[in-house]
């Protein structure tokens, strides 16, 4: 039977089917949003393809239509994309690197796939890729998701653009809300420790108390200042008492997986923080991967 | 949103991406900087959620609005598949404008 033999595949493709229906979902209300509320079409289909990360494409734009400065939205965007730089880590080895084709000739097509490979680091390429074990499987996990969903994407933010031309009032169909919508469900996974949530609480509070006098865009950078609430200086590594020596601490999570006590850690590196957080190694691993695509996606 | 913004963040962007394959046997990002970040985006994305549910301009954006993102947030507390959540912060703020509510 065909069908069965080639299940791992088909489920691969299926799963990806179903996170790039998600995403398109976000993509067309980005896209209709954008133009809705008075910006050139280039702006959300060149976003799209050139910068080609949903989350901070909604940021960028939500500050610029409040009114914003275009820094401030370039600052929020680019805030929320540093997480990009761990998933590169996690996944170097598919993304063109030294197990491919070696030699001169090998040497430039190399770089054009790890060019064009990082372009496709997404949350979701990253998880899917995470979640292989073989690094064949890796590969094909992390190119199928990536490819399909850059496509995707775009084809869905066009869909939008072309959607909310069309609309007279976008108002009436409560397109304005699904900016806030997204990026609260992304944010919401990442609220499982009380330091997480006290700092976000605060910078919220900030952000809206500070909206009326400042100019728009500033207040949400305001709210980086709810980063101080949760600001410990580091304690010696001898208190924590578990026996690891120096730098390397061998697991700081509890064993049922439960979090710790509330409030008391600091930066301590561990914990349930952010879904997409990389463990105690500082490395995305296969465990990290479920929480990639439980939402916090984009 | 100036072309130059755009390329600016897609720059920026592109760089994070780029450095980690480059960067893999070279360095590791200390933990307490990778908590930084996410907690950093964390707070970008709860603060921006909230001011753009709760304020038009410089005031207050109506109650449709926040009703429907409210319940979006309470079906992602509830994973709820992501188009559902979206779906469902459109729906409820058509249907309050429907009805009437600003």
């Amino acid at each position: 039977m065909r069908i069965i033999r080639r299940t791992d595949g088909s489920a691969l493709l299926r799963d990806v089917a179903l996170v790039c229906l998600a995403d398109g979902i976000v993509g067309v209300s980005f896209g209709a949003t954008a133009v809705a509320g008075g910006l050139p079409w280039w702006v959300p289909v060149a976003m799209s393809l050139l910068v080609f990360a949903g989350g901070s494409q909604i940021a960028a734009v939500g500050v610029v239509l409040a009114g914003g400065s275009p820094l401030a939205a370039v600052v929020a965007g680019g805030v929320l994309n540093t997480r990009l730089f761990p998933y590169g880590l996690a996944v170097a080895d598919v993304v063109g690197s030294s197990s491919q084709a070696s030699g001169s000739t090998g040497s430039g097509r190399r770089w054009l796939t790890r060019l064009f490979g990082s372009h496709v680091i997404t949350d979701e390429s990253v998880a899917f890729a995470l979640r292989q074990t073989s690094p064949a499987d890796r590969r094909q996990a992390f190119w199928t998701c990536g490819v399909t969903l850059f496509v995707a994407w775009n084809v869905a933010v066009a869909v939008g653009v072309v959607a909310g031309s069309m609309m007279k009032n976008t108002n009436a169909f409560g397109l304005d809300a699904t900016f806030p919508a997204v990026m609260l469900a992304l944010a919401i996974p990442t609220l499982r420790e009380w330091r997480t949530r006290t700092a976000a609480g605060t910078g919220a509070a900030i952000a809206v108390a500070l909206t009326p006098v400042l100019p728009a865009g500033l207040p949400v950078l305001a709210a980086l200042g709810g980063l101080a609430t949760i600001w410990r200086p580091r304690r010696p590594a001898t208190v924590r008492g578990s026996g690891t020596s120096g730098s390397h601490r061998t697991d700081s999570r509890e064993p049922d997986g439960t979090s710790r006590e509330p409030g008391g850690s600091g930066w301590e590196p561990g914990g349930d923080g952010a879904g997409w957080e990389p463990g105690e190694s500082g490395r995305l691993d296969a465990g990290d991967a479920d929480g990639l695509l439980m939402g916090e996606g984009l | 949103m100036p072309p130059a913004a755009i390329l600016a963040l897609a720059g920026v962007t592109y760089g994070f991406r780029l450095a980690g394959p480059l960067c893999r046997d070279r360095i590791s990002i200390p933990p307490a900087a990778t908590r930084l970040f996410a907690d950093a985006a964390t707070v970008l994305l709860i603060s921006l959620a909230a001011t753009s549910a709760l304020t038009a301009g410089h005031g207050f954006a109506g109650w449709a609005r926040p009703a429907g993102v409210l319940v979006a947030g309470v079906l992602a507390a509830r994973r709820a598949p992501f188009p559902v959540v979206v779906i469902a912060a459109a729906a409820v703020t058509a249907l309050l404008r429907l009805a009437g509510v600003p």
